[in-house]
Protein backbone atom coordinates (compact mmCIF):
# COMPACT_ATOMS: atom_id res chain seq x y z
CA UNK A 1 0.00 0.00 0.00
CA UNK A 2 3.08 2.20 0.08
CA UNK A 3 2.43 3.42 -3.44
CA UNK A 4 -1.21 4.17 -2.63
CA UNK A 5 -0.17 6.44 0.21
CA UNK A 6 2.15 8.43 -2.02
CA UNK A 7 -0.56 8.69 -4.64
CA UNK A 8 -3.00 10.09 -2.08
CA UNK A 9 -0.47 12.54 -0.75
CA UNK A 10 0.31 14.10 -4.12
CA UNK A 11 -2.80 16.35 -4.34
CA UNK A 12 -3.25 16.72 -0.59
CA UNK A 13 0.42 17.41 0.11
CA UNK A 14 0.46 19.94 -2.69
CA UNK A 15 -2.49 21.69 -1.05
CA UNK A 16 -0.71 21.74 2.33
CA UNK A 17 2.43 23.16 0.77
CA UNK A 18 0.75 25.76 -1.43
CA UNK A 19 -2.26 26.88 0.59
CA UNK A 20 -1.30 26.24 4.21
CA UNK A 21 2.46 26.64 4.58
CA UNK A 22 3.22 29.09 1.76
CA UNK A 23 0.61 31.71 2.78
CA UNK A 24 1.77 31.76 6.40
CA UNK A 25 5.39 32.08 5.29
CA UNK A 26 4.45 34.78 2.78
CA UNK A 27 2.55 36.92 5.28
CA UNK A 28 5.51 36.83 7.68
CA UNK A 29 7.90 37.56 4.79
CA UNK A 30 5.76 40.44 3.51
CA UNK A 31 5.69 42.04 6.95
CA UNK A 32 9.40 42.86 6.55
CA UNK A 33 8.87 45.00 3.48
CA UNK A 34 7.85 48.63 3.40
CA UNK A 35 5.53 50.19 0.85
CA UNK A 36 8.44 50.83 -1.56
CA UNK A 37 9.42 47.15 -1.49
CA UNK A 38 12.59 47.46 0.60
CA UNK A 39 13.51 44.98 3.30
CA UNK A 40 13.04 46.67 6.65
CA UNK A 41 11.98 46.24 10.25
CA UNK A 42 10.24 49.60 10.18
CA UNK A 43 6.72 48.13 10.10
CA UNK A 44 7.27 46.55 13.48
CA UNK A 45 8.94 49.72 14.73
CA UNK A 46 5.92 51.74 13.58
CA UNK A 47 3.59 49.29 15.22
CA UNK A 48 5.26 49.38 18.61
CA UNK A 49 6.19 53.06 18.68
CA UNK A 50 3.19 54.84 17.26
CA UNK A 51 0.45 55.03 19.83
CA UNK A 52 -2.17 54.66 17.10
CA UNK A 53 -1.59 50.96 16.41
CA UNK A 54 -1.21 50.01 20.06
CA UNK A 55 -4.38 51.88 20.95
CA UNK A 56 -6.18 50.19 18.07
CA UNK A 57 -4.97 46.77 19.23
CA UNK A 58 -6.09 47.52 22.76
CA UNK A 59 -9.49 48.67 21.50
CA UNK A 60 -9.84 45.59 19.35
CA UNK A 61 -9.03 43.28 22.25
CA UNK A 62 -11.36 45.24 24.54
CA UNK A 63 -14.31 44.97 22.14
CA UNK A 64 -13.60 41.30 21.46
CA UNK A 65 -13.59 40.80 25.24
CA UNK A 66 -16.92 42.64 25.60
CA UNK A 67 -18.49 40.64 22.78
CA UNK A 68 -17.24 37.37 24.29
CA UNK A 69 -18.41 38.29 27.80
CA UNK A 70 -21.91 39.36 26.72
CA UNK A 71 -22.24 36.30 24.48
CA UNK A 72 -21.21 34.03 27.37
CA UNK A 73 -23.67 35.68 29.79
CA UNK A 74 -26.54 35.11 27.37
CA UNK A 75 -25.45 31.69 26.11
CA UNK A 76 -24.75 29.83 29.34
CA UNK A 77 -28.31 30.05 30.72
CA UNK A 78 -29.68 29.35 27.26
CA UNK A 79 -27.55 26.22 26.87
CA UNK A 80 -28.50 25.10 30.38
CA UNK A 81 -32.23 25.61 29.84
CA UNK A 82 -32.13 23.95 26.42
CA UNK A 83 -30.82 20.82 28.08
CA UNK A 84 -33.93 20.67 30.25
CA UNK A 85 -36.30 20.62 27.30
CA UNK A 86 -38.04 17.72 25.65
CA UNK A 87 -36.90 17.30 22.02
CA UNK A 88 -33.72 19.16 22.92
CA UNK A 89 -31.95 18.07 19.72
CA UNK A 90 -34.61 19.83 17.68
CA UNK A 91 -34.29 23.03 19.72
CA UNK A 92 -30.53 22.91 19.34
CA UNK A 93 -30.96 22.59 15.58
CA UNK A 94 -33.09 25.73 15.69
CA UNK A 95 -30.28 27.55 17.51
CA UNK A 96 -27.75 26.44 14.88
CA UNK A 97 -30.01 27.19 11.90
CA UNK A 98 -29.28 30.96 11.76
CA UNK A 99 -25.54 30.21 11.38
CA UNK A 100 -26.36 28.65 8.02
CA UNK A 101 -27.72 31.93 6.77
CA UNK A 102 -25.15 34.10 5.08
CA UNK A 103 -23.54 36.61 7.42
CA UNK A 104 -24.05 39.43 4.94
CA UNK A 105 -27.81 38.84 4.87
CA UNK A 106 -28.05 39.01 8.66
CA UNK A 107 -25.97 42.16 8.74
CA UNK A 108 -28.08 43.66 5.99
CA UNK A 109 -31.24 42.87 8.00
CA UNK A 110 -29.84 44.90 10.87
CA UNK A 111 -29.10 47.83 8.59
CA UNK A 112 -32.77 47.85 7.68
CA UNK A 113 -33.89 47.46 11.27
CA UNK A 114 -31.58 49.99 12.86
CA UNK A 115 -31.30 52.69 10.21
CA UNK A 116 -33.12 56.03 10.39
CA UNK A 117 -36.79 55.42 9.64
CA UNK A 118 -36.12 51.70 10.20
CA UNK A 119 -38.42 49.47 12.22
CA UNK A 120 -36.75 49.86 15.60
CA UNK A 121 -36.59 53.63 15.15
CA UNK A 122 -40.30 53.76 14.30
CA UNK A 123 -41.05 51.64 17.33
CA UNK A 124 -39.06 53.94 19.63
CA UNK A 125 -40.92 56.93 18.22
CA UNK A 126 -44.19 55.08 18.68
CA UNK A 127 -43.62 54.35 22.40
CA UNK A 128 -42.60 57.97 22.93
CA UNK A 129 -38.82 57.76 23.27
CA UNK A 130 -38.43 59.55 19.97
CA UNK A 131 -36.09 58.87 17.05
CA UNK A 132 -32.56 57.92 18.00
CA UNK A 133 -29.36 57.44 16.05
CA UNK A 134 -29.01 53.64 16.25
CA UNK A 135 -26.85 52.63 13.33
CA UNK A 136 -23.15 53.51 13.45
CA UNK A 137 -22.94 53.44 17.23
CA UNK A 138 -20.73 51.30 19.46
CA UNK A 139 -23.84 49.77 21.03
CA UNK A 140 -25.24 48.62 17.69
CA UNK A 141 -21.87 47.15 16.75
CA UNK A 142 -21.74 45.21 20.03
CA UNK A 143 -25.33 44.06 19.63
CA UNK A 144 -24.96 42.76 16.08
CA UNK A 145 -21.59 41.10 16.78
CA UNK A 146 -23.09 39.39 19.83
CA UNK A 147 -26.12 38.30 17.81
CA UNK A 148 -23.90 36.65 15.25
CA UNK A 149 -21.64 34.90 17.74
CA UNK A 150 -24.30 33.54 20.13
CA UNK A 151 -24.87 30.15 18.40
CA UNK A 152 -21.12 29.48 18.36
CA UNK A 153 -21.03 29.94 22.12
CA UNK A 154 -24.20 27.98 22.88
CA UNK A 155 -23.15 24.88 20.94
CA UNK A 156 -20.00 23.85 22.89
CA UNK A 157 -21.56 24.78 26.26
CA UNK A 158 -24.67 22.79 25.38
CA UNK A 159 -22.53 19.75 24.57
CA UNK A 160 -20.59 20.08 27.82
CA UNK A 161 -23.80 20.31 29.87
CA UNK A 162 -25.34 17.38 27.99
CA UNK A 163 -22.31 15.25 28.93
CA UNK A 164 -22.55 16.23 32.59
CA UNK A 165 -23.90 13.29 34.55
CA UNK A 166 -27.06 14.31 36.47
CA UNK A 167 -25.97 12.14 39.40
CA UNK A 168 -23.32 14.75 40.32
CA UNK A 169 -26.00 17.40 40.54
CA UNK A 170 -28.27 15.12 42.54
CA UNK A 171 -25.44 14.16 44.88
CA UNK A 172 -24.65 17.80 45.47
CA UNK A 173 -28.30 18.54 46.29
CA UNK A 174 -28.53 15.49 48.58
CA UNK A 175 -25.49 16.66 50.48
CA UNK A 176 -27.25 19.93 51.21
CA UNK A 177 -25.71 22.33 48.71
CA UNK A 178 -27.84 25.33 47.78
CA UNK A 179 -28.74 25.96 44.15
CA UNK A 180 -25.96 28.52 43.78
CA UNK A 181 -23.39 26.24 45.44
CA UNK A 182 -24.34 23.37 43.14
CA UNK A 183 -23.89 25.66 40.17
CA UNK A 184 -20.63 27.31 41.19
CA UNK A 185 -18.94 24.25 42.71
CA UNK A 186 -20.25 21.42 40.55
CA UNK A 187 -21.97 22.38 37.30
CA UNK A 188 -19.78 25.27 36.19
CA UNK A 189 -16.38 23.65 36.87
CA UNK A 190 -17.48 20.47 35.10
CA UNK A 191 -18.61 22.36 32.03
CA UNK A 192 -15.60 24.69 31.92
CA UNK A 193 -14.19 22.91 28.86
CA UNK A 194 -17.28 23.84 26.90
CA UNK A 195 -17.02 27.44 28.05
CA UNK A 196 -13.36 27.52 27.03
CA UNK A 197 -13.97 26.27 23.54
CA UNK A 198 -16.90 28.65 23.23
CA UNK A 199 -14.70 31.57 24.27
CA UNK A 200 -12.11 30.45 21.76
CA UNK A 201 -14.55 30.25 18.89
CA UNK A 202 -15.99 33.69 19.67
CA UNK A 203 -12.95 35.70 20.75
CA UNK A 204 -10.71 35.03 17.74
CA UNK A 205 -13.31 35.91 15.07
CA UNK A 206 -14.30 38.98 17.11
CA UNK A 207 -10.73 40.27 16.93
CA UNK A 208 -10.77 39.99 13.17
CA UNK A 209 -14.26 41.28 12.34
CA UNK A 210 -14.10 43.78 9.56
CA UNK A 211 -17.32 43.92 7.61
CA UNK A 212 -19.67 44.55 10.53
CA UNK A 213 -17.39 47.28 11.84
CA UNK A 214 -18.07 49.21 8.66
CA UNK A 215 -21.69 48.41 7.87
CA UNK A 216 -23.02 48.55 11.43
CA UNK A 217 -20.33 50.32 13.44
CA UNK A 218 -19.59 52.96 10.78
CA UNK A 219 -15.86 52.30 11.33
CA UNK A 220 -16.02 53.93 14.76
CA UNK A 221 -14.35 50.85 16.16
CA UNK A 222 -11.26 49.79 14.22
CA UNK A 223 -10.47 46.16 14.91
CA UNK A 224 -7.32 44.34 13.84
CA UNK A 225 -9.36 42.84 11.01
CA UNK A 226 -10.46 46.26 9.75
CA UNK A 227 -6.89 47.52 9.87
CA UNK A 228 -5.65 44.57 7.79
CA UNK A 229 -8.41 45.03 5.24
CA UNK A 230 -7.73 48.78 4.96
CA UNK A 231 -4.00 48.26 4.49
CA UNK A 232 -4.42 45.56 1.87
CA UNK A 233 -7.32 46.88 -0.15
CA UNK A 234 -7.39 50.64 0.42
CA UNK A 235 -3.96 52.09 1.20
CA UNK A 236 -2.15 49.18 -0.53
CA UNK A 237 0.45 49.10 2.25
CA UNK A 238 0.76 45.32 2.29
CA UNK A 239 3.81 45.35 4.54
CA UNK A 240 2.01 47.10 7.36
CA UNK A 241 -1.11 44.99 6.77
CA UNK A 242 0.99 41.83 7.04
CA UNK A 243 2.62 43.12 10.22
CA UNK A 244 -0.81 43.52 11.81
CA UNK A 245 -1.66 40.09 10.41
CA UNK A 246 1.33 38.61 12.22
CA UNK A 247 0.19 40.37 15.42
CA UNK A 248 -3.27 38.85 14.92
CA UNK A 249 -1.78 35.37 14.44
CA UNK A 250 0.21 35.83 17.67
CA UNK A 251 -2.95 36.98 19.48
CA UNK A 252 -4.74 33.91 18.11
CA UNK A 253 -2.04 31.53 19.32
CA UNK A 254 -2.06 33.16 22.79
CA UNK A 255 -5.85 32.83 22.99
CA UNK A 256 -5.66 29.17 22.00
CA UNK A 257 -2.97 28.47 24.58
CA UNK A 258 -4.97 30.23 27.30
CA UNK A 259 -8.19 28.41 26.53
CA UNK A 260 -6.48 25.05 26.26
CA UNK A 261 -6.65 22.27 23.72
CA UNK A 262 -9.83 22.59 21.82
CA UNK A 263 -11.85 19.49 21.25
CA UNK A 264 -12.74 19.11 17.62
CA UNK A 265 -16.40 18.51 17.88
CA UNK A 266 -19.21 19.21 15.54
CA UNK A 267 -19.20 22.28 13.43
CA UNK A 268 -16.33 24.67 13.72
CA UNK A 269 -17.71 27.25 11.39
CA UNK A 270 -17.16 30.81 12.48
CA UNK A 271 -19.03 33.95 11.99
CA UNK A 272 -16.43 36.00 10.34
CA UNK B 1 -41.73 22.44 26.42
CA UNK B 2 -41.46 20.44 29.59
CA UNK B 3 -43.38 21.66 32.58
CA UNK B 4 -40.43 21.57 34.98
CA UNK B 5 -39.12 24.84 33.55
CA UNK B 6 -40.32 27.84 35.48
CA UNK B 7 -42.14 30.71 33.82
CA UNK B 8 -39.04 32.89 33.90
CA UNK B 9 -36.93 30.24 32.22
CA UNK B 10 -39.48 29.78 29.48
CA UNK B 11 -39.71 33.54 28.97
CA UNK B 12 -35.91 33.73 28.74
CA UNK B 13 -35.70 31.02 26.10
CA UNK B 14 -38.56 32.56 24.14
CA UNK B 15 -36.80 35.93 24.12
CA UNK B 16 -33.55 34.35 22.91
CA UNK B 17 -35.37 32.61 20.08
CA UNK B 18 -37.25 35.79 19.14
CA UNK B 19 -33.99 37.75 18.98
CA UNK B 20 -32.35 35.03 16.89
CA UNK B 21 -35.16 34.87 14.35
CA UNK B 22 -36.70 38.35 14.28
CA UNK B 23 -34.10 39.95 11.96
CA UNK B 24 -34.39 37.13 9.44
CA UNK B 25 -38.18 37.22 9.47
CA UNK B 26 -38.21 41.02 9.09
CA UNK B 27 -35.94 40.69 6.10
CA UNK B 28 -38.24 38.19 4.42
CA UNK B 29 -41.41 40.08 5.35
CA UNK B 30 -40.29 43.38 3.84
CA UNK B 31 -39.37 41.71 0.57
CA UNK B 32 -43.15 41.75 -0.02
CA UNK B 33 -43.64 45.39 0.99
CA UNK B 34 -44.60 48.08 -1.48
CA UNK B 35 -42.46 50.74 0.20
CA UNK B 36 -38.77 51.43 -0.21
CA UNK B 37 -37.57 51.06 3.37
CA UNK B 38 -37.81 48.38 6.01
CA UNK B 39 -40.45 50.13 8.11
CA UNK B 40 -44.22 50.49 7.94
CA UNK B 41 -45.36 47.61 5.79
CA UNK B 42 -46.98 49.30 2.77
CA UNK B 43 -49.00 46.46 1.36
CA UNK B 44 -48.26 43.22 -0.41
CA UNK B 45 -46.42 43.06 -3.73
CA UNK B 46 -44.19 40.78 -5.78
CA UNK B 47 -42.60 43.80 -7.50
CA UNK B 48 -39.19 43.34 -5.89
CA UNK B 49 -39.06 39.75 -7.08
CA UNK B 50 -39.90 40.91 -10.59
CA UNK B 51 -37.07 43.46 -10.51
CA UNK B 52 -34.81 40.71 -9.25
CA UNK B 53 -35.60 38.37 -12.12
CA UNK B 54 -35.11 41.17 -14.65
CA UNK B 55 -31.68 42.12 -13.34
CA UNK B 56 -29.23 40.33 -15.69
CA UNK B 57 -26.19 41.40 -13.65
CA UNK B 58 -27.61 39.89 -10.49
CA UNK B 59 -28.64 36.67 -12.24
CA UNK B 60 -25.11 36.37 -13.64
CA UNK B 61 -23.72 36.78 -10.12
CA UNK B 62 -26.08 34.12 -8.74
CA UNK B 63 -24.92 31.73 -11.49
CA UNK B 64 -21.25 32.54 -10.82
CA UNK B 65 -21.76 31.96 -7.10
CA UNK B 66 -23.37 28.57 -7.72
CA UNK B 67 -20.69 27.53 -10.22
CA UNK B 68 -17.91 28.45 -7.80
CA UNK B 69 -19.70 26.63 -4.95
CA UNK B 70 -20.28 23.40 -6.90
CA UNK B 71 -16.91 23.29 -8.68
CA UNK B 72 -14.87 24.15 -5.60
CA UNK B 73 -16.77 21.58 -3.52
CA UNK B 74 -16.20 18.91 -6.13
CA UNK B 75 -12.44 19.50 -6.21
CA UNK B 76 -12.25 19.93 -2.44
CA UNK B 77 -14.10 16.64 -1.93
CA UNK B 78 -11.73 14.75 -4.26
CA UNK B 79 -8.55 16.22 -2.75
CA UNK B 80 -9.91 16.02 0.80
CA UNK B 81 -10.92 12.37 0.42
CA UNK B 82 -7.48 11.56 -0.98
CA UNK B 83 -6.01 13.41 2.02
CA UNK B 84 -8.14 11.43 4.46
CA UNK B 85 -7.06 8.15 2.79
CA UNK B 86 -3.44 9.27 3.02
CA UNK B 87 -3.76 10.13 6.71
CA UNK B 88 -5.59 6.84 7.34
CA UNK B 89 -2.78 4.82 5.84
CA UNK B 90 -0.10 6.78 7.67
CA UNK B 91 0.84 4.56 10.59
CA UNK B 92 3.56 6.82 12.02
CA UNK B 93 1.88 8.66 14.89
CA UNK B 94 3.95 11.84 14.85
CA UNK B 95 3.61 12.26 11.08
CA UNK B 96 -0.13 11.73 11.34
CA UNK B 97 -0.46 14.33 14.09
CA UNK B 98 1.63 16.85 12.14
CA UNK B 99 -0.45 16.39 9.01
CA UNK B 100 -3.68 16.79 10.98
CA UNK B 101 -2.41 19.95 12.69
CA UNK B 102 -1.47 21.42 9.32
CA UNK B 103 -4.91 20.39 8.06
CA UNK B 104 -6.59 22.35 10.85
CA UNK B 105 -4.64 25.59 10.42
CA UNK B 106 -7.07 26.97 7.85
CA UNK B 107 -10.03 26.02 10.04
CA UNK B 108 -8.94 28.10 13.01
CA UNK B 109 -7.34 31.01 11.12
CA UNK B 110 -9.40 34.18 10.92
CA UNK B 111 -10.74 34.81 7.43
CA UNK B 112 -8.91 38.10 7.13
CA UNK B 113 -5.59 36.29 7.49
CA UNK B 114 -6.58 33.63 4.95
CA UNK B 115 -7.77 36.30 2.51
CA UNK B 116 -4.73 38.55 2.89
CA UNK B 117 -2.20 35.71 2.66
CA UNK B 118 -3.91 34.21 -0.40
CA UNK B 119 -3.88 37.65 -2.00
CA UNK B 120 -0.11 37.89 -1.48
CA UNK B 121 0.28 34.34 -2.80
CA UNK B 122 -1.75 34.88 -5.99
CA UNK B 123 -0.06 38.20 -6.67
CA UNK B 124 3.40 36.62 -6.32
CA UNK B 125 2.36 33.85 -8.72
CA UNK B 126 1.25 36.57 -11.13
CA UNK B 127 -2.26 35.13 -11.28
CA UNK B 128 -4.91 37.56 -12.44
CA UNK B 129 -7.54 38.04 -9.74
CA UNK B 130 -10.99 36.83 -10.74
CA UNK B 131 -12.83 33.56 -11.21
CA UNK B 132 -9.73 31.34 -10.98
CA UNK B 133 -8.35 32.95 -7.81
CA UNK B 134 -11.77 32.78 -6.11
CA UNK B 135 -12.23 29.15 -7.16
CA UNK B 136 -8.76 28.15 -5.93
CA UNK B 137 -9.35 29.90 -2.57
CA UNK B 138 -12.70 28.18 -2.09
CA UNK B 139 -11.17 24.79 -2.89
CA UNK B 140 -8.37 25.54 -0.43
CA UNK B 141 -10.51 26.49 2.55
CA UNK B 142 -13.02 23.66 2.01
CA UNK B 143 -10.47 20.82 1.95
CA UNK B 144 -9.84 20.56 5.74
CA UNK B 145 -13.52 20.06 6.61
CA UNK B 146 -13.81 17.27 4.01
CA UNK B 147 -10.80 15.53 5.58
CA UNK B 148 -12.31 15.88 9.05
CA UNK B 149 -15.65 14.43 7.93
CA UNK B 150 -14.24 11.53 5.87
CA UNK B 151 -11.55 10.40 8.34
CA UNK B 152 -13.96 9.14 11.07
CA UNK B 153 -15.79 7.02 8.48
CA UNK B 154 -12.45 5.44 7.49
CA UNK B 155 -11.68 4.72 11.12
CA UNK B 156 -15.13 3.18 11.61
CA UNK B 157 -14.64 0.95 8.58
CA UNK B 158 -13.79 -2.67 9.28
CA UNK B 159 -10.11 -2.91 8.27
CA UNK B 160 -10.30 -6.65 7.67
CA UNK B 161 -12.48 -5.91 4.65
CA UNK B 162 -9.41 -4.49 2.92
CA UNK B 163 -7.36 -7.59 3.76
CA UNK B 164 -10.21 -9.77 2.59
CA UNK B 165 -10.36 -7.91 -0.72
CA UNK B 166 -6.60 -8.33 -1.18
CA UNK B 167 -6.80 -12.05 -0.29
CA UNK B 168 -9.52 -12.52 -2.86
CA UNK B 169 -7.24 -11.06 -5.49
CA UNK B 170 -8.46 -7.50 -5.84
CA UNK B 171 -5.87 -5.01 -7.04
CA UNK B 172 -5.46 -1.73 -5.07
CA UNK B 173 -7.71 0.17 -7.49
CA UNK B 174 -10.50 -2.41 -7.15
CA UNK B 175 -10.12 -2.38 -3.37
CA UNK B 176 -10.46 1.39 -3.39
CA UNK B 177 -13.46 1.66 -5.69
CA UNK B 178 -15.34 -1.49 -4.65
CA UNK B 179 -14.62 -1.66 -0.92
CA UNK B 180 -13.26 1.53 0.61
CA UNK B 181 -15.19 4.22 -1.27
CA UNK B 182 -18.64 2.62 -0.82
CA UNK B 183 -17.94 2.24 2.91
CA UNK B 184 -17.02 5.90 3.39
CA UNK B 185 -19.57 7.37 0.96
CA UNK B 186 -21.71 8.99 3.70
CA UNK B 187 -18.65 10.89 4.94
CA UNK B 188 -17.82 11.99 1.40
CA UNK B 189 -21.36 13.28 0.89
CA UNK B 190 -21.30 15.20 4.19
CA UNK B 191 -17.93 16.63 3.19
CA UNK B 192 -19.25 17.79 -0.17
CA UNK B 193 -22.30 19.32 1.47
CA UNK B 194 -20.25 21.21 4.06
CA UNK B 195 -17.92 22.44 1.31
CA UNK B 196 -20.93 23.85 -0.56
CA UNK B 197 -22.13 25.65 2.57
CA UNK B 198 -18.64 27.00 3.28
CA UNK B 199 -18.40 28.35 -0.23
CA UNK B 200 -21.86 29.94 -0.26
CA UNK B 201 -21.24 31.39 3.17
CA UNK B 202 -17.88 32.97 2.52
CA UNK B 203 -17.51 36.70 2.27
CA UNK B 204 -14.15 37.73 3.69
CA UNK B 205 -11.79 35.52 1.68
CA UNK B 206 -13.63 36.19 -1.59
CA UNK B 207 -13.59 39.91 -0.84
CA UNK B 208 -9.79 39.83 -0.74
CA UNK B 209 -9.07 37.66 -3.76
CA UNK B 210 -11.73 38.77 -6.21
CA UNK B 211 -10.78 41.31 -8.82
CA UNK B 212 -12.93 43.96 -10.39
CA UNK B 213 -14.64 41.79 -12.96
CA UNK B 214 -15.86 38.93 -10.81
CA UNK B 215 -18.24 38.96 -7.89
CA UNK B 216 -20.12 36.53 -5.69
CA UNK B 217 -23.42 37.18 -3.95
CA UNK B 218 -21.91 38.06 -0.56
CA UNK B 219 -19.55 40.57 -2.10
CA UNK B 220 -22.35 42.04 -4.23
CA UNK B 221 -24.65 42.40 -1.20
CA UNK B 222 -21.83 44.08 0.68
CA UNK B 223 -21.31 46.71 -1.98
CA UNK B 224 -25.06 47.31 -2.33
CA UNK B 225 -25.64 47.40 1.43
CA UNK B 226 -23.11 50.20 1.75
CA UNK B 227 -25.51 52.34 -0.25
CA UNK B 228 -28.41 51.60 2.09
CA UNK B 229 -31.56 49.53 1.99
CA UNK B 230 -32.81 48.20 -1.34
CA UNK B 231 -35.79 45.86 -1.13
CA UNK B 232 -34.52 43.95 -4.15
CA UNK B 233 -31.86 42.61 -1.80
CA UNK B 234 -34.64 41.60 0.59
CA UNK B 235 -36.22 39.57 -2.18
CA UNK B 236 -32.86 37.97 -2.93
CA UNK B 237 -32.36 37.26 0.79
CA UNK B 238 -35.74 35.60 1.05
CA UNK B 239 -34.88 33.28 -1.84
CA UNK B 240 -31.46 32.56 -0.39
CA UNK B 241 -33.02 31.84 3.00
CA UNK B 242 -35.29 29.31 1.28
CA UNK B 243 -32.28 27.66 -0.40
CA UNK B 244 -30.44 27.49 2.95
CA UNK B 245 -33.47 25.84 4.55
CA UNK B 246 -33.62 23.27 1.74
CA UNK B 247 -29.90 22.56 2.11
CA UNK B 248 -30.25 22.05 5.87
CA UNK B 249 -33.28 19.82 5.39
CA UNK B 250 -31.31 17.83 2.80
CA UNK B 251 -28.35 17.45 5.11
CA UNK B 252 -30.60 16.49 8.02
CA UNK B 253 -32.33 13.76 6.01
CA UNK B 254 -28.99 12.51 4.67
CA UNK B 255 -27.78 12.12 8.26
CA UNK B 256 -31.02 10.43 9.32
CA UNK B 257 -30.75 8.08 6.35
CA UNK B 258 -27.16 7.19 7.24
CA UNK B 259 -28.11 6.58 10.86
CA UNK B 260 -31.00 4.42 9.73
CA UNK B 261 -28.79 2.46 7.36
CA UNK B 262 -26.24 1.91 10.09
CA UNK B 263 -28.77 0.45 12.52
CA UNK B 264 -30.28 -1.64 9.74
CA UNK B 265 -26.86 -3.05 8.84
CA UNK B 266 -26.18 -3.81 12.46
CA UNK B 267 -29.51 -5.58 12.79
CA UNK B 268 -28.71 -7.67 9.71
CA UNK B 269 -25.29 -8.58 11.09
CA UNK B 270 -26.82 -9.50 14.42
CA UNK B 271 -29.43 -11.61 12.69
CA UNK B 272 -26.70 -13.49 10.83
CA UNK B 273 -24.70 -14.06 14.02
CA UNK B 274 -27.73 -15.45 15.78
Amino acid sequence: MKQGKLFYYIPYGLWIALFVIAPVVLIVYQSFFNIAGHFTLSNYATYFHSGVYLKMTFNSVWYAFLITAITLLISYPTAYLLNQLKHKQLWLLLIILPTWINLLLKTYAFIGLLSRSGSVDSFLTFIGIGPKQLLFTDASFLFVATYIEIPFMILPIYNAIAELSPSYVNASRDLGASGWQTFSRVIFPLTLDGVKSGVQSVFIPSLSLFMITRLIGGNRVITLGTAIEQHFLVTQNWGMGSTIGVILIVAMVITMLLTGERKKKGRTRHAK
Amino acid sequence: MQSKLSGWSKAYLIIVFIILYAPILFLVMYSFSKGNTMSNFHGFTFAHYQTLFHDPRLIQIVLDTLIVALLSSLFATIIGTAGALGVYETRHRAVRQTVLSLNNILMVSPDVIIGASFLIFFTMLGLRLGFISVLLSHIAFSIPIVVLLVLPKLNEMNASMIDAAADLGANPWQTLTRVILPAIMPGIFSGFFMAVTYSLDDFAVTFFVTGNGFSTLSVEIYSRARQGVDLEINALSALWFLVSLLLIAGYYFLEQYNQGRKTKNRQQVEAVIK
